[in-house]
């Protein structure tokens, strides 16, 4: 591969024709400011904080300038300082001064780097921006108010998911990011996936508040608040209190909710393994009965919306099963209630998920069954985070507790539904244990595993080969779903999508910054979870076995249609207007 | 007779968002795409061609380009609300242009454009109601010697003060 030598402030290094002087800076050591950059997914050169001198007449970017033989980059002259300070001072200058009260306070890249220039003060004195801040979404907050035009969200929205909810309008100062035509987050196709959140460098995007509604319902006497927590919270809790991506906090996280004042803590992890039980038996019966294939998982409800928007002829492939966050919902005033002898009237549902959508899927108006809202709120992992705080909760000084039962008995199969693979890979560990009546002898599908976009094997069931396919990230679900509408090609049986890059611990809810270093930690203590567990088996989870005896009957019985299924409503691309149009 | 065509579709059209197109224009605007093989990469010259088959691009026809470019209305309604060029609003029959350039601004502009605004009854960048006037600001007319500026149509209009805008617009009324 051919190389290019050149110098960074005096320091000689080598690297590939073709790098950028970032990535050159980067090896020799020397930190250049970055803004708008987000490498893989926005390179643009569009904020210019990380100009550098390379010896041309005018400054340059260093995110998008590409090295040169001889080059001498200096990142450190006078003009460079006074120009990242100048461009800083610009952007502040249209931007409210309120970081006590911003959600993003000591954790937001336009504060620490004003921050690292060491601004103290700003020359520009100009016309702010007035915007109304979108509320109108379950699962997202937009304010441009804060919003510096970086265009993050709008690479992560149309790159990474192919949703393309969102771009720039209008020019210059007027410039604003939203839904086209100015429309509401919630008219729009946006799927609540808050992957822009996690790009976002400030504190423009960020989760609808289900802290205030909490909180009261947790100073109610009259209440019975009950609490379910999300396969990959576990793995992304301690990075809220400074601790190491991927480090399994399970029971301090238990210990915790106890604390502020939860009286049933349990795991979505059980009706993870439920899921696996409904979700079996059905692809079992499409398989064996004739039933529509490729079935496809439903347990991600940024790609329920996203299929419901994009490809609605595709609805009959999804697995009808809800996902465990509102089986957990339904079952928790119904099954719960009955067995601990409270009113379902007065339990009040919480969920702590690592996704905004799953905000967004509580109050859809079908997830009701147990006559009552199911999920009366849901939490993302960083608003859990900022409870905990608001607490005095430090988990490290925790012991370590364990889930309340009749809905907290998990198993590693439950807590692998936090990776990107672990759906099908839990599946595979049952359907092939049911169907062959043998016991598996490595119970680990390494194939499913991973952060490749799409990941396709053919697993033997002693005779019957079923092909199966996985995929994370929504545009890599849409060349899945390209090839089932081409006639499924590669004749898979079974699909797991999830909507964000990783799967849920990559989830729009998850810790910030969340990236593919960060994603991978995550996903290696998911697997440590797994591993740990002394059931690893859905359909060996004892507690799966006597909700069945004593509540539901069978899977796919009536009582699990009644409370465990669902079905999807498909929508347009476009918006219908609601309000009468003018004359 | 451009311009007479443009509001008598416009008039006619009263396509409100989320609306369906209808079929003989969203035809008119299938030939124009299919001119340029729907590609993508002519989104801005398609546009430009609609817009003067249509006189506008309101909310319906955008939506329909961007279907047939497979393109995403957000990506559509980016371009069309960059550039001056296009306009999502019906136009007036008499086009008027104020120049709002430096030479201008310093001449006292601003006074006059307020002082159309007041005349018409709607602000820079609407249409009066009976679609007789539309009004856009323009940033330089290359009379700046003359400012302050504004075309109505194709008439230029020199050294202008608020109190001789009624008479201004008196002709065209
Ligand atoms: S976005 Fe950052 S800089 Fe702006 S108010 Fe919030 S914390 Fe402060
Ligand atoms: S939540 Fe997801 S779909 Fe919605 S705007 Fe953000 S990235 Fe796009
Ligand atoms: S909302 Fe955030 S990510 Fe999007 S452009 Fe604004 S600052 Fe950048
Ligand atoms: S980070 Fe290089 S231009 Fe924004």
């Amino acid at each position: 591969m051919a190389t290019v030598k050149l110098t960074v402030d005096g320091v000689p290094v080598e690297v590939e024709a073709g790098s950028t002087v970032l990535k050159a800076a980067e090896k020799a050591g020397i930190n250049i400011p970055t803004l708008c950059y987000l490498e893989g997914i926005h390179e643009v050169g569009a904020c210019r904080v990380c100009v550098v001198d390379v010896g041309a007449k005018a400054l340059q970017a260093a995110c998008v300038a590409p090295v040169a033989e001889g080059m001498k980059v200096l990142t450190n002259t006078p003009a460079v300082r006074t120009a990242r300070k100048t461009t800083v001072e610009l952007i502040l200058s249209n931007h409210p001064d309120n970081c006590p009260s911003c959600v993003r306070n000591l954790n937001c890249e336009l504060q620490a780097l004003a921050e690292s220039l060491n601004i103290r003060g700003n020359r520009f004195e100009g016309a702010r921006n007035e915007w109304t801040p979108d509320v109108s979404s379950h699962s997202i907050v937009r304010d441009p108010n804060k919003c510096i035009l970086c265009r993050r969200c709008v690479s992560v929205c149309e790159k990474v998911q192919g949703v393309q909810a969102i771009g720039p309008i209008n020019r210059g100062f007027n410039t604003v990011i939203a839904p086209a035509f100015g429309e509401l987050l919630a008219d729009s196709v946006c799927v609540n996936c808050g992957q822009c959140i996690l790009v976002c460098p400030v504190g423009a995007l960020y989760e609808k508040d289900g802290i205030a509604k909490t909180w009261a319902a947790l100073s109610d006497p009259g209440k019975h608040v009950v609490v379910q927590t999300a396969p990959a919270v576990r793995v992304a809790l301690g990075e809220t209190q400074g601790g190491e991506p991927g480090e399994v906090v399970t029971g301090q996280m238990v210990a915790g909710l106890r604390r502020l004042g939860f009286d049933g803590v349990m795991d979505t992890d059980f009706t993870a393994d439920l899921t696996i039980l409904e979700e079996g038996t059905e692809l079992i019966e499409r398989l064996t009965k004739g039933g529509v294939l490729p079935m496809i998982t439903s347990c991600s409800p940024g790609w329920i919306k996203f299929i419901e928007h994009f490809y609605p002829d595709l609805l009959p492939n999804l697995s009808t099963c809800k996902s465990p966050q509102q089986m957990f919902g339904a079952l928790a005033k119904t099954f719960y209630a009955e067995k601990k002898g409270i009113d379902p009237a007065s339990i009040f549902s919480v969920s702590i998920m690592p996704c905004t959508a799953k905000k967004f899927e509580c109050e859809r108006p079908e997830m009701r069954d147990s006559g009552y809202q199911d999920v009366d709120v849901v939490l993302t992992t960083r608003e859990l985070g900022r409870m905990m705080k608001e607490a005095g909760i430090v988990l490290d000084k925790l012991p370590e507790e364990e889930y309340d039962p009749p809905m907290g008995l998990t198993t590693g199969a439950a807590v692998i539904f936090g990776a990107t693979g672990g759906v099908c890979e839990a599946a595979l560990r049952t359907v092939y244990e049911v169907v062959t009546k043998e016991p598996l002898k490595d119970v680990n599908f390494k194939f499913c595993r991973g952060l490749a976009g799409v990941k396709e094997a053919e697993v033997d069931l002693k005779g019957t080969k079923v092909k199966v396919a996985v995929s994370h990230s929504l545009s890599n679900a849409r060349k899945v779903l390209d090839m089932v509408r081409a006639g499924n090609p590669n004749g898979w049986a079974f699909i797991e999508v999830m909507c964000c890059p990783g799967g849920c611990i990559g989830g729009g809810g998850q810790p910030i910054p969340t990236n593919t270093a960060i994603r991978q930690k995550r996903i290696d203590g998911t697997y440590t979870a797994d591993e740990r567990l002394a059931i690893r088996k859905s359909h060996e989870n004892p507690a799966i076995t006597a909700i069945y005896k004593e509540f539901l009957g069978q899977p796919l019985g009536h009582k699990s249609h009644e409370l465990l299924h669902t079905k999807y409503t498909p929508r347009g691309r476009y918006r219908i207007r609601k309000e009468k149009a003018a004359d | 007779m451009a311009a007479k065509a443009e509001s008598a579709t416009g008039a006619k059209l009263k396509l409100a968002p989320g609306q369906p197109l209808p079929a003989d224009l969203a035809k008119e605007i299938d030939v124009i795409i299919a001119r340029y093989d729907g590609n993508p990469s002519s989104l801005i010259n398609i546009l430009h061609e609609v817009q003067k088959a249509v006189g506008f691009l309101p909310e319906p026809v955008l939506t329909h380009v961007a279907e047939k470019l497979g393109v995403s209305v957000a990506d559509v309604h980016g371009v069309v609300s960059f550039y001056t060029l296009f306009s999502m609003k019906p136009k007036g029959k008499h086009r008027i242009a104020a120049c709002k350039g430096t030479a201008c601004y310093v001449r006292g502009a601003p006074r006059v454009l307020e002082r159309i605004e007041k005349e018409l009854g709607v602000k820079f960048g609407d249409t009066t109601e009976d679609a007789q006037f539309s009004l856009d600001i323009v940033r330089c007319l290359g009379a700046c010697g003359l400012g302050p500026v504004a075309m109505v149509g194709d008439d230029v209009h020199a050294r202008l003060k608020p109190d001789r805008i009624p008479a201004m617009l008196k002709p065209y009324r």
